[in-house]
């Protein structure tokens, strides 16, 4: 239950940042992929905002095990950089481009209730289930 | 005149917004164990049973925390996005499928990656801002994204 009511205030408290951080809006998303048209940096201080809290706190439960809510912590530590992180990153980095709109973003876009979100929500789920065909 | 980049430079709303974001990521991790990678969620959600129920709460959380904020804002947000059918779909597919072949996005690799010293975050957070860059250069010459 705990677990629950968690993952929706983690959530909700994203979503919040997400909105002030302005990062909700495909068009200043696109400002700052413009570097060399009217660049809009914004980006940078949200990354960096959050960068600045999670590495700290990062590095103090490094050899955590366990969390809160004893649940083991599993933290995949593959370190190769291989061919599917280049070749998929570079087809995210092309679709983020095209709208300005990443997963958490088009998420939350369904706050602002335009109709065309729900055709990039409907899209993205698509992509995710034919990579998950592909991988098999 | 204002110059329009910096009109639209907001560094203060999105220095806090990110330090907002940083500290769900870490009450999310302290307490579930789970790094908050947004496209990793939202994959989980819908083709893994396990937490099935608390991933899509967390989704559900996304969209209920800027509904709260406009209320308390008397706000509705600013949501400019292009028209075209084509960028979207097109768009939409290719985020759903890079971020899930590359095991991350933007919160993933981005934040969460980066913030843990991960190579492999550190070079995905290269590609996608790099291709993400050409590919809006590319739009704008052909008078896609002003």
């Amino acid at each position: 239950m705990k677990d629950k009511i968690l993952s929706l205030a983690c959530g909700a408290i994203f979503g919040v940042g997400l909105v002030i951080s302005g990062m909700t809006n495909p068009e200043k998303v696109i400002g700052f992929l413009s570097i060399t048209h009217d660049w809009d940096a914004s980006l940078i201080f949200v990354m960096g905002g959050a960068i600045l809290v999670t590495t700290p706190i990062f590095f103090l439960l490094k050899y955590q095990v366990k969390s809160l809510l004893s649940a083991r912590i599993t933290l995949t530590e593959i370190k190769n950089v291989d061919r599917r992180l280049v070749l998929g990153s570079a087809f995210f980095g092309v679709g983020w481009g095209l709208v300005g709109l990443c997963p958490g973003p088009a998420i939350s876009s369904i706050a602002f209730f335009e109709p065309i979100t729900f055709i990039f929500l409907v899209s993205m789920i698509s992509g995710i289930l034919f990579n998950k065909y592909i991988a098999n | 005149m204002i110059d329009k980049a910096m009109y639209n430079f907001t560094p203060l709303p999105s220095l806090i917004g990110g330090i907002i974001i940083g500290f769900s990521v870490i009450l999310y991790f302290y307490t579930t164990g789970r790094l908050a990678g947004i496209s990793g969620i939202l994959a989980n959600s819908v083709t893994n049973k396990l937490n099935r129920f608390s991933n899509f709460l967390f989704l559900l959380g996304l969209i209920i925390g800027p509904l709260i904020y406009f209320l308390f804002n008397k706000t509705s947000g600013t949501f400019e996005i292009t028209n075209s059918l084509i960028l979207i779909v097109l768009g939409g597919f290719l985020v759903g499928l890079g971020t899930r072949m590359g095991g991350g996005c933007t919160s993933g690799h981005g934040i969460c990656g980066i913030s843990r010293f991960s190579i492999r975050s550190i070079f995905a957070t290269i590609i996608f801002i790099s291709f993400g860059i050409i590919t809006v250069f590319i739009l704008q010459q052909f008078g896609i994204h002003l």
